[in-house]
């Protein structure tokens, strides 16, 4: 059975790291893996997803909807717009932070209201946080894709010391402690 | 040991195990990073060409002194590579050629989406498509084999979900291959009409051997499953297919799309009861089967444009689509923006600010067209700003002379711009052309390029000084400006407008993103000052933004770049 994990967020903001941590750390355990990306145009602070994806045999790259069992966003509003392909009874692990699109920005747009609620009212699974001020904690913004890995692990059925070999083998050496403090942040607070 | 590969990186290791010496490429999404990461391995000479047509002659070259060579571009690059294409068809190669072009379907980062089919066909050269990371790596070398076996170029076709999606990949060893000798052939080489004519029926028979290899290669697979559904695809609309159907159809899978098999897929047909051709953009495997006289169901329930899925399947052949909660109320957008302290943005706010009609190009600074800056009227093709400027202002003279402008990167200059300008310089339009100087090709994700003065390792290389060049050219008027200054930006602006010959501004800053430039400290706002009359509004910078009537920065983006601090009438940045 396949299982797909949804990043999503706003171009720039790290989703690179957390799904070459992702994939490498699913390899390890035996899966057949496939990850897919956006390069190009849409990085330049547009709306960014990466779909990972692992089970006995994969073979589309991409998630459509409906299909992923968990959702993992940067950032509120993007969250919201991904939500349609979640799995009913899927799960989104979701930064509070809010970043202003250009629509909002310009006055043409709002940014909505409540959103954590509405994607309650859906009858998914929400685990809202506030990563950044946790990624702060550990020592640098840049780190709230750590803090966000460290949340999704505690829904996987693989040891912490796997999680914490991958970010070893997928990080820079000088941000190793930074990277570890965040992903144990994320995944022990609450 | 496996690995999890991008696919255009197990494209670059299949490079390298196939013993390729010389590769030259013009970077575009999504083709990119085969070159930048085959320019890792210090057995391959990489360069970044000016433009596809040098980069495929460069191969060219490379292949004809005897050496395995490469060349890679995305979609539309291949036609400014197509003249050296369809003639190296005739000539065939010495060593083996392999050429890498990559389809954008669903133009994720591209200005059309052309089937690049049509130019193996049209050219007449065997074109091969990978559908995952593990295939683009054998397809590679086996693609080497038979490059040298049929005396062919051959061009391996990727898209953005094979390109940009990681799978499994097992690499081995690099072989050596001995170097061919090169050896004079006037008749096989040089290709005036009386050579051509002998050769053009080399490549007929050639074709005919090549659709002879195409039903026995195995490129091209059956997987038998239900005899029901019958189904040929390629590429990534394999996987789809394989997604939605499994074990519940049959499955023709073609690896070489060009020239395609005509017994195995008749062979195929026989065996199944309904046959749905499944593939992205045109239908081009479709329209083979309907001159083989087969009945088929292909682009009459599938689209013609956009990338599939496998959602998008089932829902067009009959599978029940996955179920799926909606938020139901529409969200804004978040379309790319140029990014905070981006200098391009001084330039466009210049251009806004005084109505000119903007003819544009391709490249970050194409976003100049997004509100509120709304300052482009044209993008085109790579170059088409400089050559169009010229033919707008011919039509139309002194009503749009002192109005109009082109625009056009550092790099995009270098790639076709220069051939625009030297038709403005001799066939005469009192043309301004503003060449965008961020000393990078930045869309694509910083490569060099022959004004940065670093080669694609980084090293110190040829650096082609712009105001010379276009000195040299003619023109009298070469002016250089800070697009963060936007007082000097505008007063530049209106007086090479009002010159009565052609000239060249040349907007200068590095992009904001080069690792060596240096930012400032986030600007912050007065909040006693501000009067909320969002003049700073008007740049569309992502770090500004209006919260409780006043503006404020976010200083997490803001790179104290200060092109808002001099719009604030207030004094409040």
């Amino acid at each position: 059975m396949t299982k797909n994990v949804m990043i999503v967020g706003v171009g720039g903001q790290g989703s690179l790291l957390a799904s070459k941590l992702l994939g490498y750390l699913l390899l390890t355990e035996g899966y057949d893996v496939k990850v897919s990306e956006v390069h190009g145009m849409s990085q330049r602070g547009g709306s960014v997803v990466t779909y990972v994806r692992f089970g006995e045999k994969v073979y589309s790259p991409i998630i459509d909807k409906g299909e992923a069992d968990f959702i993992v966003s940067f950032e509120k509003l993007e969250a919201a717009r991904y939500v349609e392909y979640l799995k009913t009874d899927g799960r989104i692990v979701v930064n509070t932070q809010e970043v202003d699109p250009m629509p909002v920005i310009t006055g043409a747009a709002q940014y909505p209201e409540n959103l954590i609620e509405k994607m309650e009212a859906l009858g998914v699974a929400v685990d809202a946080m506030d990563c950044l001020s946790l990624a702060e904690e550990a020592g640098s913004a840049k780190a709230v894709n750590l803090v966000l890995m460290g949340r999704l692990s505690r829904y996987f059925d693989i040891p912490e010391e796997k999680w914490q070999n991958a970010i070893e083998k997928c990080v820079p050496a000088k941000f190793i402690d930074l990277n570890r403090k965040a992903f144990a942040l994320g995944r022990d607070s609450r | 040991m496996k690995q999890l590969m991008l696919g255009n990186k197990a494209f670059a290791r299949g490079l390298y195990e196939a013993g390729c010496s010389v590769a030259s490429s013009y970077p575009g999404t999504p083709s990119t990073e085969v070159t930048e990461e085959a320019a890792k391995y210090d057995e391959i000479y990489c360069e970044w060409a000016p433009n596809e047509k040098v980069a495929m002659e460069v191969a060219f070259g490379a292949c004809l002194a005897g050496k395995r060579s490469f060349c890679g571009m995305k979609h539309v690059g291949l036609n400014v590579a197509a003249d050296p294409l369809y003639t190296c068809s005739y000539t065939g190669v010495n060593a083996g050629l392999v050429i890498c072009v990559a389809d954008d379907p669903g133009m994720h980062s591209s200005q059309n989406e052309q089937d690049s089919r049509h130019h193996a066909i049209a050219a007449k050269v065997p074109m091969l498509e990978p559908a995952d990371s593990a295939e683009a790596y054998e397809y590679v070398k086996k693609a080497y084999e038979l490059s040298e076996a049929f005396d062919t170029p051959v061009i391996i076709k990727m898209c953005t979900r094979v390109a940009h999606s990681q799978s499994i990949v097992e690499p081995g060893e690099r072989v050596e291959p001995e170097r061919k000798p090169y050896e004079k052939n006037i008749g096989k080489y040089v290709m005036m009409p009386g050579n051509a004519i002998r050769r053009h029926p080399v490549v007929e028979q050639r074709m005919e051997k090549l659709t002879e290899y195409a039903e026995s290669c195995d490129f091209n697979r059956v997987e038998m499953g239900d005899t029901k559904l019958g189904i040929i695809t390629s590429s990534t609309s394999y996987q789809y297919a394989k997604e939605v159907f499994g074990e519940n159809a049959s499955i023709l899978k073609l690896g070489m799309v060009n020239p395609l098999p005509v017994k195995k897929i008749l062979d195929f047909a026989a065996k199944v009861e309904k046959l749905v051709v499944i593939e992205e953009l045109d239908p081009i495997i479709e329209n083979h089967c309907r001159q083989l006289g087969l009945s088929v169901s292909g682009k009459d329930v599938l689209p013609i444009t956009g990338e599939f899925s496998q959602s998008l399947l089932a829902q067009k052949l009959g599978v029940d689509p996955k179920e799926y909660k909606s938020l139901g109320e529409p969200l804004p957008a978040r379309p790319p923006v140029m990014c905070a302290g981006c200098p391009h943005r001084g330039l466009f706010y210049t251009l806004a600010r005084n109505k000119v009609t903007v003819l544009g190009d391709i490249g970050c600074y194409t976003l100049g067209a997004v509100a509120p800056l709304s300052a482009m009227d044209m993008t085109l093709c790579m170059g088409a700003s400089v050559s169009a400027i010229h033919g707008f202002n011919k039509a139309v003279g002194q009503e749009s002379e002192g109005k109009t402008v082109a625009v056009i990167g550092d790099s995009t200059f270098m790639h076709s711009g220069m051939t625009g300008l030297a038709n403005i310089a001799y066939n005469q339009s009192n043309s301004t052309v503003i060449i965008l100087d961020n000393s990078i090709t930045g869309m694509t994700g910083h490569q060099q390029n022959p004004t940065t003065g670093y080669n694609i390792k980084g090293d110190p290389a040829g650096k082609i000084n712009l105001e010379e060049l276009c000195r040299a050219m003619g023109f009298a008027r070469v002016v250089v400006v800070d697009p963060y200054d936007l007082e000097e930006c505008d007063r530049v602006l209106k007086e090479e407008l009002a010159a009565p010959e052609p000239s060249v501004i040349i907007s200068r800053r590095p992009c904001v993103l080069l690792k060596y430039v240096k930012h400032n400290a986030p600007l912050k706002v007065d909040t006693d000052k501000c009067v909320g009359c969002k003049s700073c509004m008007r740049l569309g910078c992502p770090a500004i933004s209006m919260k409780d009537k006043k503006a404020t920065i976010d200083t997490t983006l803001c790179v104290g770049c200060g092109v808002c601090e001099q719009l604030c009438k207030f004094d409040a940045l």
